[in-house]
C-alpha cells in the first residue's frame, strides 16, 4: 500500500509544516541516532561493580528468583545437579547448545541427562547462559544466536540461567552498549534480545498475584564469582 | 466494522456498570492495589519526577521529527529482513494481516495483547474468513471465551470473578484432564485456573501457523519492535510460528535503546508498579539463517487511523501517551463505571481524550464529559498528557458544533461557571448538590451534568491504598 505510505507521510508532513528534505530536522535526527547518549541514568545504576553484584543479587531475590554463588565453574554442574533434587525434579535438562556450557565438567555429575535444542512443549528445566545481568532492576539480559535458542527462555517450567559476576553491569544502558559493542552495530543485531526480570507472573484472575502464567514458574541463576574481591574493590573509583 | 462501539450509550452503560457487584469488586482491586503500588514504586525511585521530564522530552522531540524517525525506522527495519506494511485506515491494516495469514495458509493464529488489533477489530474478521485468533495473555483469553472487550487495558478480564472464569473454563475445556486425571468439579483457585489455561494453551503455541502481536516501541536505530509483558505469552506467541505479525501504530516510534531505557523506567512503575515488567523483549526482523529458532517471517503492519493529523494540533500531546493505564487506575469516574461504559477500546481518561478523535466526536461525545475534573489523571501520567485540557477541547468542540442536546448545554455552562471558581466548587461537591442546583436553577439542567444521574449517589472515592508489591503478596500468600 505504497499510495496509502505517501498519503501518511504527506499528512504527517502537513502537521508539522516541511517538507521531507528539511536539513535541520534531518541533521537533528543524524545526530540523536549518532550520538546514542545517554538520558538522567538513577545514582542507583551507577554503583562501583562490587555493589552492582550486591544490588543485582538483592533485586532478584526480591523477586523470588533464587540464586546459587559459585566460586567457578567446575562447581557448576554440582549447583545444577542440587537444584533438581531440591524441587525434586528429573533430572533431564534442556540445554543451549552453547559452548561455554559444554565445555562445563559434566562428567562430575554422569546422572544429568543434557539434550541440546530449542524449547518443546513439555520441557521441565532448561539451562542457557546470558549475556548480561542488570543490577538497577535486577534483570537478565539474554539473547538469540545460533546457540542460544531463546524459546528456551519461556517453555520449560524451571530456568537455569548461568551467569558470571563479571557480566553484571549497573544499568540497561549499560547492558546495551555492550551488546552493541559485541555484535558489531545495528547490521548484526540479533533477532531477540530478551530482558527477563523475575518468573512469568499473572494477576489476571481478581488481582490475585500467581507465578508461571506461560513461562517459567521458577528462574534460578547460578552465579560464579569470577571476578577476585582485590580486583573488585580496585574497580571502586 | 472496527471494534464495535457503543460510546453512545455511554449513560445507560455507567448505570449498567454501577449496579453490578462483580465490577465494583474488580474496581477495587484497580483503585486499591493497582493505583496505591504506583506511588510506591515511584517513590522508592528518587529520580522519578526527573524521569517523567526527561521521558516527555524524548517523546516531543520525537513527534517533532516523527516523519524521519519512521522513515528511519523502516528502512532499518528492512535491512534486518523485516516488512513494513503502511495502513491509513483499520480496513487496510486488516486486509493486510489476514492477506498475510492467508500467504500462510494459517487456520489459527496467537496473538499476544495488543490494543491496535483491537482498535481494528481484527478478531471477528479473521473469524468471517474462517482464521480462528486466539488470544493467549490469560485475561484477553479469558474474555475472549466470554465474548467480552476487555475493562481495562492492563488487566482486560479483572470484572470477571473466579466462579465465572471456573465456569468457562468448564465450557470452553470439557476434556482437560491434566495427568490424564479428569478433575471433578473444577477449582476456583486462581493458581489451578492458570495452570490450566497455561496447558491448554501450550498446544496451541505449537499449532499456530502465524503469531501476532502488537508493540510498546519501534526502535528507529535498529529497526526493531518491543514488547512489554509479565507473562511472556506474547514471547512464545512471537517465537514459535513460522511467522510473526506486529500490528501496531505510527506514534510508537522512538530514537534510541538509550531513550527507550528512559521510558521503561516510568512505564512499568506507572502501570502495575513494578520496577520493570517480566518481560521486555527486543524484535529485530526474522531468524537468522543460522538460528537456533524464530519465525522466518517477520512482517510490521503500522496503522494511521488518523493519528497523523494529530501533529502540530491540539491533539499532539495524546501521542506521547505509552498506554501504562495509570490515568484510568486513578480516575474517580473510571473507578466507578469500568472500562466497558466507554463503549470502545480505550477507556478512562485517555479514552475520553483519544477516542473523540478515533471514532468521531458524534459517537464519543459523553466521554469528554465522563470527569469530574479532578486533575489526577494528569497528575499521574507519565508522560504529563494534559488529559483535562484535551477533554476541555472536546466539550468545547462539541459545544460549538451544537453536537450536545440543549439541556446539556446548558448544563455544562453552569457547571463550568463554578469549575471556574475552585473554593465555590469544592464546596458545591461537598455539600453534594445542593449548591449546584441553586445556580443551575433547574433540577432538569442538574440532571444533565456529567455523570450526575445515578453517579453521585453510587460513587465511592476508594483512596489509593498501598496494597504491597506483587512480590510481598505473592509471598504472604494474600490469596483472598
Ligand atoms: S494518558 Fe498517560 S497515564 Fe493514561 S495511559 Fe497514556 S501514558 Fe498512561
Amino acid at each position: 500500500m505504497s499510495n496509502s505510505r505517501e498519503r501518511i507521510f504527506n499528512s504527517l508532513r502537513r502537521g508539522l509544516g516541511r517538507g521531507p528534505e528539511d536539513a535541520k530536522a534531518q541533521a537533528a535526527v543524524n545526530a540523536r541516532l549518532s550520538a546514542m547518549a545517554r538520558n538522567l541514568v538513577p545514582q542507583r545504576a551507577q554503583l562501583p561493580h562490587p555493589q552492582q553484584v550486591k544490588l543485582f543479587i538483592e533485586k532478584i531475590t526480591a523477586l523470588t528468583v533464587t540464586v546459587q554463588r559459585v566460586a567457578s565453574t567446575a562447581a557448576v554442574p554440582d549447583a545444577v545437579a542440587d537444584y533438581l533434587v531440591l524441587h525434586n525434579l528429573p533430572t533431564e535438562i534442556r540445554m543451549a547448545p552453547h559452548d561455554e556450557l559444554r565445555a562445563l565438567p559434566w562428567q562430575k555429575r554422569p546422572l544429568l541427562q543434557l539434550s541440546e535444542g530449542p524449547g518443546r512443549a513439555t520441557d521441565l528445566v532448561s539451562l542457557t547462559p546470558a549475556f548480561a545481568g542488570i543490577a538497577e532492576t535486577g534483570t537478565l539480559m539474554l539473547h538469540s544466536g545460533p546457540q542460544n535458542p531463546t524459546t528456551l527462555h519461556f517453555t520449560p517450567d524451571n530456568h537455569i540461567v548461568v551467569l558470571r559476576a563479571s557480566q553484571i553491569s549497573g544499568s540497561m544502558e549499560d547492558a546495551f552498549a555492550k551488546l552493541r559493542a559485541q555484535v558489531g552495530g545495528a547490521d548484526h543485531w540479533p533477532r531477540t534480545v530478551n530482558m527477563v526480570t523475575g518468573p512469568s507472573r499473572t494477576a489476571d484472575i481478581e488481582g490475585v498475584p500467581v507465578l508461571g502464567a506461560h513461562g517459567p514458574r521458577r528462574l534460578h541463576v547460578v552465579l560464579i564469582e569470577d571476578v577476585p574481591q582485590d580486583a573488585a574493590q580496585a574497580q571502586q573509583p | 466494522m472496527s471494534a464495535h462501539i457503543t460510546s453512545p450509550a455511554f449513560k445507560d452503560n455507567a448505570k449498567a456498570a454501577l449496579a453490578d457487584p462483580n465490577l465494583r469488586k474488580a474496581m477495587a482491586i484497580i483503585a486499591g492495589p493497582m493505583a496505591g503500588r504506583r506511588v510506591e514504586s515511584a517513590s522508592e525511585l528518587p529520580e522519578f519526577e526527573a524521569l517523567r521530564d526527561e521521558a516527555v522530552k524524548i517523546k516531543n522531540h520525537t513527534l517533532a521529527h516523527m516523519d524521519i524517525y519512521l522513515e528511519r525506522f523502516e528502512a532499518a527495519a528492512t535491512a534486518r529482513g523485516a516488512h513494513v506494511h503502511w495502513c491509513r485506515t483499520p480496513r487496510e491494516a486488516r486486509e493486510t494481516v489476514l492477506a498475510l495469514c492467508r500467504s500462510r495458509n494459517a487456520r489459527t493464529v496467537t496473538k499476544g495483547k495488543s490494543m491496535v488489533t483491537e482498535e481494528i477489530g481484527l478478531n471477528a474478521f479473521l473469524e468471517q474468513h474462517s482464521i480462528q485468533p486466539v488470544e493467549t495473555d490469560l485475561g484477553e483469553y479469558i474474555i475472549q471465551l466470554a465474548h467480552e472487550p476487555p475493562s481495562h487495558i492492563i488487566g482486560p478480564a479483572l470484572h470477571k470473578t473466579r466462579e465465572q472464569v471456573a465456569e468457562l473454563f468448564e465450557e470452553h475445556h470439557p476434556d482437560y484432564a491434566p495427568n490424564g486425571i479428569k478433575p471433578g468439579p473444577r477449582s476456583t483457585e486462581p493458581q489451578t485456573l492458570v495452570s490450566e489455561a497455561r496447558a491448554v494453551l501450550r498446544e496451541r503455541y505449537f499449532q499456530a501457523d502465524v503469531g501476532i502481536t502488537g508493540a510498546n516501541f519501534l526502535v528507529a536505530e535498529n529497526g526493531a519492535t518491543m514488547i512489554v509483558t509479565n507473562e511472556g505469552n506474547g514471547d512464545l506467541t512471537q517465537s514459535l510460528p513460522k511467522m510473526h505479525i506486529v500490528v501496531t501504530s505510527i506514534e510508537k516510534v522512538i530514537p534510541t535503546l538509550e531513550d527507550v531505557s528512559t521510558i521503561l523506567r516510568v512505564l512499568a512503575r506507572s502501570a502495575t508498579g513494578q520496577e520493570m515488567s517480566v518481560y521486555t523483549t527486543v524484535s529485530c526482523g526474522p531468524k537468522r539463517p543460522d538460528d537456533a529458532d524464530g519465525p522466518e517471517e517477520m512482517h510490521i503492519v503500522l496503522l494511521d487511523n488518523g493519528r497523523s493529523e494529530m501533529l502540530g494540533g491540539e491533539l499532539q500531546e495524546l501521542m506521547r501517551c505509552i498506554r501504562c493505564g495509570a490515568c484510568m487506575n486513578n480516575c474517580p469516574v473510571y473507578q466507578s463505571v469500568g472500562g466497558h461504559a466507554y463503549g470502545w477500546v480505550y477507556p478512562g481518561p485517555i479514552g475520553a481524550a483519544l477516542d473523540p478523535h478515533l471514532i468521531g466526536l458524534e459517537a464519543a461525545q459523553h466521554l469528554p464529559n465522563a470527569s469530574t475534573f479532578c486533575g489526577k489523571c494528569q497528575e499521574v501520567c507519565p508522560m504529563r498528557i494534559p488529559l483535562p485540557k484535551i477533554m476541555r477541547h472536546w466539550r468545547e468542540q462539541a459545544h460549538d458544533k451544537r453536537i450536545t442536546p440543549p439541556m446539556q448545554r446548558w448544563g455544562i455552562e453552569a457547571w463550568a461557571w463554578l469549575a471556574q471558581r475552585p473554593a465555590l466548587y469544592r464546596l458545591a461537591t461537598r455539600i453534594g448538590m445542593t449548591a449546584l442546583r441553586a445556580v443551575a436553577g433547574s433540577k432538569g439542567r442538574l440532571r444533565s451534568l456529567p455523570l450526575a444521574d445515578g453517579w453521585t449517589a453510587q460513587r465511592d472515592f476508594p483512596a489509593p491504598q498501598p496494597g504491597g508489591s506483587f512480590m510481598a503478596q505473592w509471598k504472604s500468600g494474600r490469596r483472598r
